[in-house]
């Protein structure tokens, strides 16, 4: 906030951010959208930043309690964005690593042949 | 520090931007990570660390120290550490005990308090800024932040009113509701050019409450099958706005933040939507040509089905070669993931061929079944997704559809008019013989009627899903 950048600058920024979004995820599989959607969402919680800056700043009751709901709102989205999306993942920790699932897989078939003998 | 020349002298906020620097590079790192399944987890806590990083870098800002006319900056720390608990306080049980049938709907809320924020940031910064100086793009980032801030707050409270099931799960359209809402949008165009001429407070809160109502009125009509695509689409609303707060407050890392989210945002929620076989527009907007369609499938009801008994069907799966499990929402709602695997487990152990077919959107989000199945230690082998499993549906002797309805709906195929017409489904119809397991005739959550339901090879169990799997269990293990 010291040296303020120019309008371009910051355009600049935006645009090549734009170009990275769009190709860092352009692979996805299917069973990975809804997590994904839930992990991106929880990045967009970093407005936390920003609502911290302004609740910093704030003088005068209107903008405290906007800067206050504002960091409450922010804190919510992000830290409920990254629980929830471990949460989804949490699911999928012995799926689709090749030898540990196929392990488990096997331990199992173990089991029921000793059931069944 | 003190003896390098003043031309490459490293100040604390070149520090600061550095780490912020990092937290970028963790947030694409994260991005990449999440789509792949190898690293999603990873990528998911790289996330998180990046945030926290960031978070804790912002308290060395010198906005918590430079002294400004009223400014008490003890008592804004102190509200902020209160916002701070008392939001981590309710967030980390909510996303901790929810359901896992219930994620969908809280990610629509989390993701609304975000756009929340995003847009009292930019008010906040608007009411700061002093009259009759300020440049045209500076009020047109706040106006930008304030609308698209709000329409993802209160598109997310429908979203997530509609996944909850508060409201119907139907499309809500009515009479001359797309005129109303080119209305309301044009409205708020010409509001946010005279806002960004007059720089005017009270026309800001017009626009703000006029973006408040297009965040409701432009989710309305959305059927709750699409919902969560809508919900991907907010998300991607929710970092734009994000963004522009980042131009409003000059940082970088809001900037990349919010717009990493809003490009990756909108490719996946045309990924989720290609993966239903529509086009984004046809889910935003074909509600409104179908409320006909829609009001027509209450009157089918009266048509005979044939409704069997547990132990019927248990000997029809113990005497089949090949048997195709299809889960949906249902299987979901009833919990039932664990004893539909000792189903397939005591198939198995009769030399039954046993394959789970799995729509992409069974469910109520993409890769439900998924996660579900995973935690009952479904072997990987036996999930097939639709590309796989419908090659053999035509040599199954035997499709057990569990709780879903629209994803195995020939309508998608032979019915142009259907709202799910043109959907990749599971051609559960091509098997020998189709067992539903049904709580009632009621239709799925498109809201439209199944064929499929009154064919002659297809017997219906109605019940809670759980109860139902665990009687043909017994069954086939009596068989």
């Amino acid at each position: 906030m010291t040296s303020s950048p120019g309008i371009v600058e910051l355009l600049t920024i935006f645009v090549l951010a734009a170009f990275v979004g769009n190709e860092v995820i352009s692979k996805v599989p299917s069973i990975l959208h809804t997590p994904l959607m839930s992990g991106s969402n929880a990045v967009h919680g970093i407005i936390l930043v920003g609502t911290m800056l302004v609740l910093a700043n704030a003088h005068g009751t209107a903008e405290l309690v906007l800067g206050f709901f504002a960091v409450l709102l922010a804190t919510l989205n992000v830290v409920g964005g990254f629980v929830v999306t471990d949460r989804m993942l949490e699911m999928f920790k012995s799926k689709g690593h090749g030898p540990e699932r196929r392990q488990e897989a096997a331990d199992r078939r173990d089991g029921d042949g000793k059931e069944a003998a | 520090m003190n003896r390098l020349p003043a031309a490459v002298d490293f100040t604390l906020a070149d520090g600061r931007d550095l780490v912020y620097l990092l937290v970028i590079a963790g947030f694409v790192l994260a991005l990449k990570g999440l789509s792949s399944p190898r690293g999603a987890r990873r990528g998911n806590l790289i996330g998180a660390a990046a945030a926290l990083v960031g978070i804790a870098m912002t308290f060395t800002d010198p906005a918590f120290r430079t002294p400004a006319p009223g400014v008490d900056h003890a008592l804004n720390l102190a509200l902020m550490l209160i916002a701070m608990a008392l939001g981590a306080a309710i967030a980390v049980p909510a996303a901790r005990l929810v359901k896992m049938t219930a994620m969908p709907q809280m990610v629509a809320v989390f993701n609304g308090v975000g756009g929340g924020a995003a847009a009292l940031v930019s008010i906040t910064e608007f009411l700061k800024f002093p009259h009759g100086t300020v440049a045209v793009y500076k009020i047109f980032e706040v106006v930008f932040g304030v609308v698209v801030g709000c329409v993802s707050l209160t598109g997310s409270a429908v979203s997530f009113a509609k996944l909850q099931e508060l409201v119907t799960g139907r499309p809500i359209t009515y009479k001359g509701q797309q005129p109303v809402n080119a209305l309301v949008g044009l409205t708020i165009l010409s509001l946010v050019l005279a806002t960004l001429v007059t720089g005017s407070t009270p026309l800001l809160v017009v626009v703000l409450v006029l973006g408040l109502v297009l965040g409701v009125i432009f989710t309305l009509p959305i059927g709750g099958a699409d919902v969560p695509v809508l919900i991907s689409l907010l998300n991607s609303f929710t970092g734009l706005a994000v963004a522009a707060s980042g131009f409003t407050l000059d940082s970088n890392l809001l900037i990349v933040a919010g717009t990493l989210v809003g490009a990756s945002g909108i490719l996946l929620t045309r990924l989720m939507s290609k993966a239903m076989g529509r086009s984004l527009p046809n889910i935003l907007f074909s509600a409104f040509g179908s409320v006909v369609t829609a009001g027509a499938a209450t009157g089918a009801d009266a048509r005979p089905v044939k409704a069997g008994t547990p132990e019927d069907v248990g000997v029809l799966l113990a005497y089949a070669r090949k048997v195709a499990i299809i889960p949906g929402y249902g299987l979901a709602v009833a919990q039932a993931q664990h004893v539909a695997r000792e189903l397939a487990d005591a198939l198995a152990a009769r030399g039954v061929e046993v394959f789970y077919a799995i729509h992409p959107v069974a469910g109520r989000m993409p890769g439900h079944m998924n996660v579900l199945l995973a935690e009952a230690n479904v072997p990987y082998e036996q999930l097939k997704e639709m590309d796989l499993a419908n090659p053999e549906l035509p040599t199954t002797d035997v499709a057990l559809v569990v709780g879903a309805n629209d994803t195995v709906n020939p309508a998608a195929k032979s019915t142009p008019g259907s709202p799910i017409y043109g959907m990749p489904i599971i051609n559960a119809d091509q098997a020998g013989a189709v067992v539903f397991l049904k709580r009632s005739m009621r239709p799925g959550f498109a809201g439209i009627d199944n064929e499929l339901l009154y064919d002659p090879k297809t017997t219906l169990l109605f019940g809670d899903a759980k109860e139902t799997l665990t009687k043909l269990v017994q069954a086939v293990e009596a068989a």
